[in-house]
């Protein structure tokens, strides 16, 4: 009896734990807008009612339940929370450069709730972002889905909990500069890169049968084996080859994308994204048979040797050939007008609205594997909205207010000059910055460049 | 059997170029010029207003007559019935042409060693063969001001249209000398000089500056009394600047710079024009009068401070417009030049309106630049820089169906067309056979 009560204290506790840890959940009618479902086609003049942070009801002629607030969308346009899939907002660290490779880092541990980038996305209508560790490793450490719940000072707040894990592989130019060049370690070249992931891989395999061995072993009477050293590098790793974490992997030319999918088919891993994928148009059939997609820039290009043959057209005809294709930022500027990236695809390659929206919403949700819960205008998903005005597929479309799970973050309307949350009181003045190092992809590697090649190198992502 | 040998070589001679032909596919499609007509169009003029169903007629680079009822005779004829025709565009600071591949030393040309050389000419590491010039022109960018960076007085910008095989075929007849103005700006998060550092470096550069100057005005009034000088380009190619023939294009961003940068000037007689003016809106009443011209940009770019409202930068140009300060619109980037329209439908869709933000591409950088006689609008007598288009060439969708730089009709192609071309359906597809 004194047993049961104690539990019951104890669960007691623990409900109050639980939620007291739940994130805000807004509740609004949105009426009359024109609905960009993303995956329902377009509904003109339709309303979209959120409770507790879900979607209800699309359709017309809906009403207020008591104590909802009703915003008139007249002549606006709504659309799903705009998701990207390669960000390194809110971070405060982006790379743990020390080893070829470092899977047991967590971009989790490195959130930033005060990041004013955080709200400047909102006010270009993102709700999730991929915050990722960089790119000096040939498999980095494993990223974060935020949520931007802007205004809550715990990091645990603005992480999308029910978001699964995600990696940061990275293979090409940046791995093989900062160990090979830069370290005098492998990898030096493309060949080294995939040497790697074979020798991790494998390893993988071992450390795992041991553990399994062990197991096994332990259930047996009169066992005397010992447990293997715990290793969470190459847990990672493992728990990559039994599919619970998703790949996202930099990767910029074909050649070193289709290593990439023959390892990965080797070893029987089917979770893989490609990022940035310059040169994924040379391999779209192998990318759309055998991977999640591709999550690429609309038009950038020449910044570096590895993207010298690029086309804007990338991701028309990724798409054409049927890989899913996102648009993502990597900037801190970027990530504000993701809807007029998403538009470029339009200009170069012809896609329809629905596709060109899809590759930041839809799309992106699949590769970070969150499509059951956002990415489209669906009663029962999570109510991630922005309204436009004008569609967001035109230049000249301002987003006017953005919610996360129905609570609203951003209203043009309410927007006043300085959000930040918490200001500096060790800074006399505040900096000023002309060219804000928005990509943050080599952020924090110490490489022994001079000056001059400091400034040349200032752009590596 | 001499004469065998040399009857065999005549004929295989007389075979090659025939064998070389035929070992070669396609053709490559060359910019050309002649007369053409553009027919039935909505011609946006940015300074005559706009004609629903005009033509335009091109002949020897010129436009050479606007309006209706224009006689085919003799032209070849484009049919833009339901398009649009503008003025092409022009971007009022670029890198274009000085860099191929940015993380790549060996591409890089814009900038030279050392604090002070202004007789650096963009103009002569222009490569007319960059990739970056034909993905650049077919969205309608025609014309880019190339500016050197670096130093105090880093060299001498130079304004270049994107067709020709030589700089000077390409040189569209507007330098001048840059000058970076000491920055109270952070050139990075590297950067960790305090607040003091950066004064005084800044205090230090502006000394110098002062120095530079007054060592110009004198080069100049020996150099024009017709004194005998040593040569001494750097100072030749300041004293250009103290006389009149070159503008100098002053780069400045931090409002508290701009101020100075203002107080600076006063009293130098000599033609000034800003560039970047990253923090304009906070001054632009001073900018306005002292009736500076500004080269605003980049657009879609960041807020300079954290506590600045999101849209910054997008609404930069369009207040400073308001404020009666003359814009025009830069990128100041090298392979996305081509992003120019969409750098000035944010500065239209954040308060400087469309009318305002076209002017800032087209006719207000060819008045700032002194070439309102040839650039900027589509007037009979200018030069033929026109764009073709299926909707308001700013809008992301639309399509530019041709463009005429210095009358020349570009091919709307380039690598990235080229690849999509080869690549869309990729043959051999997933399986080889």
């Amino acid at each position: 009896m004194k047993k049961l009560n104690y539990f019951l204290a104890a669960l007691l506790g623990l409900s109050i734990t639980y939620a007291s840890a739940q994130t805000k959940k807004g509740s609004v009618l949105i009426k009359n807008a024109t609905v960009l479902t993303v995956t329902k086609g377009t509904l003109e003049n339709s309303d979209v009612l959120v409770q507790d942070g879900i979607i209800k009801q699309v359709g017309q002629n809906i009403s207020a339940p008591n104590g909802v607030e009703t915003i008139d969308a007249t002549g606006k346009y709504l659309m799903p929370g705009i998701i990207d899939a390669h960000s390194h907002v809110a971070l405060d660290v982006v790379n743990e450069a020390t080893s070829p490779i470092v899977a047991e880092v967590r971009m989790r541990d490195m959130v930033n709730p005060f990041e004013v980038g955080l709200y400047r996305a909102l006010a270009g209508g993102v709700t999730i972002s991929h915050a990722m560790h960089g790119s000096a490793n040939v498999v980095g450490g494993q990223n974060v889905t935020l949520k931007h719940r802007w205004g809550s000072e715990d990091p645990a707040d603005i992480i999308m909990q029910d978001a699964p894990r995600t990696i940061k592989f990275a293979l090409g130019e940046n791995p093989t500069r900062v160990h090979g060049r830069g370290r005098g370690i492998q990898p030096r070249t493309r060949m080294g890169v995939e040497a790697i992931l074979r020798n991790g891989f494998n390893e993988a395999l071992q450390y795992k049968k041991a553990w399994e061995d062990y197991n096994a072993a332990a259930s047996q009477k009169g066992n005397t084996k010992t447990a293997p050293e715990y290793d969470e590098r190459l847990q990672t790793l493992a728990d990559i080859l039994d599919g619970k974490i998703i790949i996202h992997c930099h990767s910029y030319r074909a050649d070193e994308i289709y290593m990439l999918i023959n390892v990965a088919r080797d070893f029987g891993i089917t979770k893989l994204v490609f990022q940035h994928t310059n040169e994924g148009f040379k391999v779209a059939p192998e990318i759309a048979e055998y991977t999640m997609g591709a999550s690429v820039f609309a038009d950038w290009w020449a910044y570096k040797m590895e993207v010298y043959y690029s086309t804007a057209f990338n991701a028309a005809i990724l798409t054409k050939n049927g890989a899913i294709t996102s648009i993502n930022s990597d900037s801190a500027e970027l990530i504000r007008h993701l809807y007029h990236e998403a538009a470029k695809t339009q200009r170069y390659g012809g896609m329809n609205d629905d596709e060109a929206l899809a590759m930041i919403t839809m799309n992106p949700a699949k590769q970070l594997g969150i499509s059951d819960k956002v990415g489209s205008i669906e009663v029962g998903k999570q109510a991630d909205l922005v309204i436009f005005e004008g569609h967001p597929l035109s230049v000249y479309a301002v987003p006017q207010k953005t919610f996360v799970d129905g609570v609203k973050y951003f209203d043009i309307e309410k927007d006043t000059d300085d959000q930040r949350l918490r200001v500096s009181a060790t800074e006399m003045v505040e900096p000023i910055f002309l060219t804000e190092e928005d990509h943050r992809c080599m952020q924090d590697v110490e490489l022994n460049f001079s000056d001059i090649s400091k400034t040349l190198f200032n752009t590596n992502y | 059997m001499k004469r065998m040998t040399k009857a065999f070589f005549a004929f295989l001679m007389a075979f090659l170029p025939f064998m070389a032909m035929a070992q070669i596919d396609g053709e490559f499609v060359k910019p050309r010029t002649g007369k053409f007509l553009l027919q039935n169009a909505t011609v946006v003029t940015i300074t005559k207003g706009t004609l629903n169903n005009a033509s335009v007629l091109i002949e020897n680079g010129k436009i050479v007559q606007v309006g209706t009822g224009i006689s085919a005779d003799g032209a070849e004829v484009f049919d833009c019935t339901g398009m649009f025709i503008y003025p092409g565009m022009i971007d009022s600071g670029t890198r274009l042409g000085l860099v191929e591949v940015s993380s790549v030393a060996e591409t890089v040309d814009y900038a030279e060693v050392g604090n002070v050389s202004p007789n650096m000419q963009a103009l002569t590491a222009v490569n007319p063969n960059s990739e970056e010039i034909p993905v650049t022109r077919v969205s309608g960018v025609t014309t880019a001001l190339t500016v050197p960076s670096g130093g105090l007085f880093p060299g001498t910008a130079a304004l270049i249209n994107l067709v020709g095989y030589t700089p000077d075929q390409m040189y569209a007849g507007f330098k001048a000398v840059v000058m970076n103005f000491p920055s109270s700006a952070r050139r990075g998060r590297f950067d960790r000089r305090s607040d003091d550092d950066i004064k005084k470096d800044n205090e230090k550069a502006l000394k110098e500056a002062n120095e530079l100057w007054e060592k110009a005005t004198s080069y100049q009034s020996l150099k024009s009394a017709g004194a005998e000088l040593e040569y001494y380009p750097e100072m030749d190619q300041l004293a250009k600047v103290i006389s009149g023939e070159l503008p100098m294009l002053i780069e400045v961003n931090a409002a508290g710079d701009i101020k100075n940068a203002l107080k600076w000037i006063e009293g130098k007689d000599a033609k000034f024009i800003f560039s970047g003016v990253a923090e304009g809106w906070r001054v632009a009443d001073e900018i306005a009068k002292a009736g500076i011209p500004v080269l605003a940009g980049p657009v879609q770019e960041l807020p300079t401070r954290e506590s600045d409202r999101y849209d910054a930068a997008y609404s930069n140009p369009g207040k400073m417009a308001k404020a009666g300060v003359k814009v025009a619109i830069r990128t100041d980037e090298e392979e996305n030049v081509r992003n120019l329209p969409f750098h000035a439908a944010f500065a239209a869709a954040y308060g400087m309106g469309k009318e305002e933000a076209w002017k800032a591409v087209t006719i207000n950088p060819a008045e700032i630049f002194g070439l309102a006689d040839s650039y900027g609008s589509i007037e009979a007598g200018k030069i033929a820089n026109l764009i073709v288009s299926t909707d308001d060439p700013f809008e992301t969708k639309a399509q530019i169906m041709h463009v005429f730089i210095n009358g020349y009709r570009i091919p709307m192609s380039n690598r990235h067309i080229r690849l999509y071309q080869e690549f869309l359906d990729r043959s051999p597809g997933l399986k080889a056979n």
